[in-house]
């Protein structure tokens, strides 16, 4: 059904037991002030796992993205522990490296798709300039490439809408159109930061399900942040509560989600719930 | 039985000119009665926004009718819309509180001029914002302070406030707590449904579910520029009947995954696109 499965993404030999990202004990702040914003994160993620980062804006859930990144704002820096992307320590790599893993082994979507594609240039050759800068493809075959790309993350028309500049095309397909970029050098890692809070709720579930997809037949693993509980409850194994900097909670969904232990993580399950639609919906119609 | 605050008949909008002009709303029939609250939800471009902007006079309408209060609007002038809304019997709060306050203008200003322009003296019109101040929960220490001084939360309740202080038949809300963080879209919400008992109508769009279940009395469902469903809220969400509706409500993610919703909504969508 998927058409990811028909055209499987060569995965580089991380063994499944292995974690491909692991942060630990993750400080972030201001060297030159002393100030500190995020006071240590741990997770461990292995393939085809994602784990889900929830937390009202400033609690640091991006910043710890970012930081796996290696994209801290300048003034920013980790202060203590370590971060390891399938085994290296990212403390020493050299800006090349740095490049040469971003896409290829970590990639990311963000919440505003529209920003991150040039709006001058077609949609389709951006992903395969992806193709040729990382995976050295050859023009013709990068143009190829990506047309599979666009027709794997569900895109109608594949070959249309490669030709189409970022302002014809709604924020479902722009969004769409990164995760597509993100994969094109066949990462182990994505992090999809509140990568669906600006779409429809319809939309919304067509990239839950998408990267879903890609989690099962790519064995990509994911790392979801966003500060809607229920879009974690989709899709993760394991889930982070972030307050202030400070995770309060950690552990697999079931429990986090359904016997929190921390009294923040019950406010924000009671905030959910109170507006959430599950409350107006009537359990189990007869069948 | 009264006539309904809101009536609207086969509302029809056209955007563009010639051989751009493209349809956004088509026969769109609905009536808001007195003390009750409307939820009408679709996606980006289905035609909320250009309903609610129909219903406050800032979009042209070619054909159909509009009655507020008693008082038939559709073929209005723009003079005559200015003088409609000076009345204060319509208010609008907007997604972003800062589309609705003036940046310039102190929190008690804002509260105070709708009141100053009906002729309200300046003393009554100060005792007034501050029961509405009251009203959304606000402390009177923000009248001094401009919009930029306070929280967004605390901004969109002055939204509300200020919609209020005219005492308005019918308030069009514009996905109200769309950027709001889940503390504040509870407190924006809870305000919202304490004003049921004072008679005002409301009209709340939001492409939130749960928002919309949770206040509203009926639910209108809006697709391409068409009302495709509109019943009692509690009807339209536990039992849908448009498969548009269908896809909507199987589409919003709960805390508890329901894994079989997934083939059920391709289902819906090859439907939809059939």
């Amino acid at each position: 059904m998927t058409l990811l499965s028909e055209k499987p993404v060569v995965m580089r030999p991380t063994p499944a037991t292995e974690p491909v990202l692991a942060l630990r004990d993750v400080r972030i702040g201001n060297p030159n002030t002393g100030a500190e914003i995020v006071h240590g994160i741990s997770l461990e993620l292995r393939p085809g796992k994602v784990v889900g980062i929830v937390g009202e804006s400033g609690s640091g859930k991006t910043l710890s993205c970012r930081a796996a990144l290696g994209i801290l704002p300048s003034n920013l820096a980790i202060t203590s522990g370590s971060i390891e992307i399938a085994g290296t320590d990212i403390a020493t790599l050299s800006t090349r490296e740095w490049t040469a893993l971003r896409g290829s082994t970590i990639s990311a979507v963000f919440q505003d798709p529209a920003s991150y594609l040039n709006p001058s240039i077609q949609v389709g050759p951006q992903v395969a300039e992806v193709l040729r800068v990382k995976k050295g493809l050859k023009r013709r075959e990068a143009r190829h490439r990506a047309i599979e790309l666009l027709q794997a993350v569900h895109l109608r028309h594949p070959e249309l809408v490669y030709s189409q500049y970022p302002h014809e095309l709604s924020g479902g397909m722009l969004q769409r159109i990164l995760i597509a970029a993100a994969c094109a050098a066949d990462p182990q890692i994505l992090i999809a930061d509140e990568a669906t809070t600006a779409l429809d709720v319809t939309v919304q579930a067509e990239i839950l399900d998408l990267l879903a997809d890609l989690r099962d037949s790519a064995g990509l693993a994911l790392v979801v942040v966003s500060h809607d509980l229920a879009v974690v409850a989709q899709l993760c194994d394991e889930v982070l509560v972030m307050r202030e900097g400070e995770v309060v909670e950690h552990g697999p969904t079931s429990q986090v989600l359904y016997r929190p232990e921390h009294e923040y993580t019950r406010l924000l399950i009671d905030e959910h719930e109170q507006y959430g639609l599950q409350k107006f919906v009537r359990r189990e119609k007869a069948s | 039985m009264t006539a309904p605050v809101l009536q609207i008949r086969e509302l029809e909008v056209h955007y563009g000119l010639r051989r751009k002009r493209r349809q956004a709303l088509q026969g769109v029939s609905l009536d808001v009665s007195a003390g009750e609250t409307v939820g009408l939800i679709g996606e980006t471009g289905s035609g909320k926004s250009t309903l609610a902007r129909a219903v406050l006079g800032l979009v042209p309408t070619s054909a159909g009718r509009i009655v507020i209060d008693g008082e038939d609007v559709s073929g209005y002038r723009q003079r005559q819309w200015r003088r409609l809304r000076r009345r204060g019997v319509v208010q609008y709060v907007f997604q972003d509180p800062l589309r609705s306050l003036d940046p310039d203008l102190t929190i008690e200003d804002s509260l105070v001029e709708p009141l100053l322009i009906q002729g309200v003296s300046r003393r009554e019109a100060s005792a007034r914002a501050r029961t509405f101040l009251d009203r959304v929960h606000l402390s009177a220490d923000l009248l001094p302070k401009v919009p930029g001084e306070i929280s967004g939360g605390q901004r969109q309740r002055v939204a509300v406030a200020r919609a209020l202080v005219t005492e308005p038949r019918l308030i069009v809300l514009d996905e109200p707590v769309s950027a709001l963080d889940s503390a504040n879209r509870v407190q924006v919400l809870e305000i919202l449904k304490e004003l049921r008992g004072s008679g005002v109508a409301l009209v709340f769009i939001s492409h939130d579910l749960g928002s919309v279940a949770g206040i509203a009395d009926r639910i209108a469902v809006l697709y391409q520029g068409e009302l495709v469903e509109v019943g009692a809220a509690d009807a339209v969400i536990n039992d849908p009947q448009h498969p548009y509706t269908r896809l909507l409500v199987s589409s919003a993610p709960t805390l508890r995954a329901a894994s079989a919703t997934r083939a059920e909504r391709e289902e819906l969508r090859a439907l939809l696109s059939a």
